[in-house]
């Protein structure tokens, strides 16, 4: 029972991550139509937001160490915390939840140009024409990044106050051994309330129901004398946003590379076909799904049943509901079934 | 490819044959002359060949076709290693075994079309991709790749009395090596067959099936014509091809790693077939040759040679100049790579073909004074 609780936790910030990124996917998609293979190049370009402002506010100066005393010692101190040791110090710990505030315009910045520049060319070309100039995108940017950030991964770590295990055993009445780190919770929340705020947004707001109204018939809303073509830019750049906070949040989880972008794109591509190609919900729900699901098939019980089966169920479960339902868990009805 | 009667036909692939055999002479001039470039020229020419039946006849876009590269290689590999180190079996086996693999691959991806197939396709070659990494690597020697060893049993070699005792055997055609200039020319025949097998494939109904599927699939159904056999067929056939590539590669150099599946790889025979131009004869050998050619030299740059070019530039303005060109060159190469991707897509969507015909159609329009029959034939061969 705790294993399995436990299970279901893992795969919930994993699922977490695939959610937000199939999100942006799916929106990008449902609104303009285009099958985006650079999205996972804008998770990795959040993440490694968060990593230049880790290098930039850690650029460090000698300082005496006072600590040893037989012999003059200098150790390298960030600048900021050497100027105010306080804030300095606490700025920098928390550099990783600091650079959400540097990854949003950032991010809305590289959205909106990479729309205007390139997305808007490629709406009337054929899905695989699309492919291709974002897949060459997608190259473009991971080779910039490993030529500033060299191929290694780079830890980030989690602010110190939660970088420990929360004993939720004891909050849900199971057994003491249950915990489980902090910034993964975090990470599930944070997730959580994204997701939420994306779809608040686009429910109860005016420009969110013209957004709607416009994945439903473009045409007429573009007839009823609004400039549609403006909103979805601007939804564009949102799924830009999305997809760099995913990628600032997870950096204490996973190392970011270079590579790390590819590596999710697949995975969450993946993911909205499972959830329905255009559908907000099914991206979500099947990120969740994927995410649990993979974590279960990492158990060693279930290894030593099916050898192999962590590394390739979510592959499986895609293709088993292409086969059976191809337009996927929610998808609408007539919405690319071919 | 102005008319597709048989007499011109004969002429393009005879010209084609020896513009392949004579790569050692007029490669000179380029400093692309030596064996190990011209064989990877002749490998990915048949692997892009192969890709293009698939992509450049029915217009679906595979994503996952390195994974039949390595298949081709880790069978060629056990060839090797179990029968013999003669090179026809292992590249029988390589093809029959790929395309064995790209049937049960076809037979589901093929139930969609469009991007779900992309997604089909791909989600198949990252299966094979991990699964090769981990749980199979008592076949596929995991991280580490398939390898020969002395301890190999060779039982077709051991029959006719060769055995190996001190260092690895080499791989050999009825006892001609297979390195250097003989497995050169033994890629170039292979190239010059696989060429010819495409021609003779794009020219025959079965072709034209296949270019009526691309052009008008819905079309073709109303005619009362089941596609999917078709489909297949071409699939299944483009993954004997991507077989046989990889069986070329474990001749030249025996061993098969996983990351030849990996669907980055993938993407590359993509680039190579866009960049030379979908759907014609020449272009993907042209867009494999100039990928590999440019992969070489551009990989080679380092700061020192960039130093030594840029030497006549002052100082500060060199090194401005240094930098920026080391972007695109050495490990960079990939960004260049990624660059040529999207310039090509975004401005030359039929590839170097196409803007060879743009240019020859400008010309025709000067002499005959004619342009509608020149766009006309262009628009035509285009479709």
């Amino acid at each position: 029972m705790d294993a399995l609780f436990l299970q279901v936790l893992n795969g919930l910030d994993k699922g977490g991550a695939y959610a937000l990124i199939a999100l942006g996917l799916t929106l990008v998609f449902g609104t303009l139509g285009v099958v985006n293979f650079a999205h996972g190049a804008l998770f990795m370009a959040g993440a490694f937001c968060a990593v230049t402002l880790e290098k930039v506010l850690t650029i460090s100066t000698k300082v005496k160490d006072e600590s040893i005393t037989f012999f003059d010692a200098y150790k390298e101190v960030p600048i900021l915390e050497a100027k105010f040791p306080v804030v300095g110090a606490f700025i920098v710990d928390f550099s990783v939840p600091f650079a959400i505030l540097l990854a949003i315009p950032v991010m809305l910045f590289l959205g909106l140009l990479m729309e205007r520049g390139l997305i808007r060319h490629f709406y009337k070309r054929p899905h695989a024409d699309q492919i291709l100039v974002t897949f060459g995108l997608a190259i473009i940017f991971q080779e910039i990044i490993r030529h500033y950030f060299g191929a290694n991964p780079i830890p980030q770590s989690a602010p110190s106050m939660v970088s420990g295990s929360a004993n939720i055993g004891a909050l849900f009445g199971l057994g003491e051994n249950v915990v489980y780190p902090w910034w993964r919770l975090i990470y599930l929340t944070f997730a959580a309330i994204v997701i939420a705020s994306v779809f608040a947004f686009l429910q109860f707001t005016t420009f969110g129901m013209v957004v709607r109204a416009g994945m439903q018939d473009r045409e007429m809303v573009g007839l009823l004398g609004i400039d549609i073509q403006r909103r979805f830019t601007i939804v564009f750049g949102m799924a830009a946003v999305v997809a760099g906070l995913a990628g600032v949040m997870y950096t204490p989880i996973l190392p970011p590379d270079y590579h790390m972008g590819m590596d999710f794109l697949v995975l969450s591509f993946v993911v909205v076909v499972v959830g329905g190609m255009g559908s907000l919900g099914g991206a979500v729900l099947a990120g969740f799904l994927l995410g649990i699901l993979q974590s279960f098939a990492s158990m060693n019980e279930i290894k030593s049943i099916i050898p192999g089966i962590d590394q390739i169920i979510i592959y499986l479960v895609a293709v088993i509901v292409l086969l059976v339902r191809p337009r996927g868990l929610l998808g609408r009805k007539g919405v690319m079934e071919e | 490819m102005k008319n597709s009667s048989a007499l011109s036909d004969w002429v393009l692939f005879l010209a084609f044959a020896a513009a392949v055999l004579t790569m050692p002479l007029w490669l000179a001039p380029f400093g692309a002359n030596y064996p190990d470039l011209m064989q990877k020229f002749a490998i990915f020419g048949v692997f892009a060949i192969g890709f293009n039946i698939l992509f450049g006849l029915t217009g679906y876009l595979s994503f996952g076709h390195a994974a039949f590269l390595g298949v081709g290689s880790y069978t060629a590999v056990w060839s090797f290693k179990l029968l013999s180190m003669n090179v026809l079996p292992a590249i029988m086996f390589s093809i029959v075994v790929a395309g064995v693999f790209a049937f049960l691959i076809g037979y589901i991806s093929l139930r969609r079309s469009g991007i779900y197939f992309s997604i089909l396709t791909l989600a198949f070659a990252q299966m094979s991709y991990n699964l090769a990494y981990s749980v199979l690597t008592p076949i596929t020697n995991g991280e580490t790749g398939l390898q020969l060893s002395l301890s190999d049993a060779r039982v077709l070699d051991a029959m006719a009395g060769i055995t190996v005792t001190r260092s690895l055997p080499s791989t050999n055609l009825f006892g001609m090596k297979m390195s250097g200039m003989p497995g050169f020319y033994f890629c170039a025949v292979v190239l010059i067959v696989a060429f010819f097998i495409a021609l003779r494939i794009t020219r025959s109904p079965f072709g034209a099936m296949l270019k009526g599927i691309k052009s008008n699939q819905t079309r073709m159904a109303y005619t009362g014509l089941n596609t999917r056999p078709y489909l297949l067929w071409a699939f299944v056939i483009s993954g004997m091809f991507a077989g046989l590539a990889g069986a070329m590669m474990a001749v030249t150099d025996p061993l098969a790693g996983a990351e030849r599946m990996q669907w980055t790889a993938s993407g590359e025979v993509v680039l190579m077939t866009i960049l030379g131009g979908a759907g014609t004869l020449i272009g993907p050998v042209l867009g494999a040759a100039l990928i590999k050619y440019f992969e070489n030299i551009f990989s080679s740059f380092n700061e020192r040679i960039l130093n030594r070019a840029f030497e006549a530039l002052p100082d500060s303005i060199q090194s401005i100049v240094v930098d920026t060109v080391g972007l695109f060159v050495g490990e960079g190469w990939h960004l260049t790579l990624g660059l040529l991707f999207m310039i090509t897509v975004i401005f030359l969507p039929g590839g170097i073909m196409e803007g060879v015909r743009r240019i020859t159609a400008l010309f025709d329009r000067d002499k005959s004074g004619s342009s509608s029959a020149a766009s006309n034939t262009a628009a035509a061969e285009h479709s």
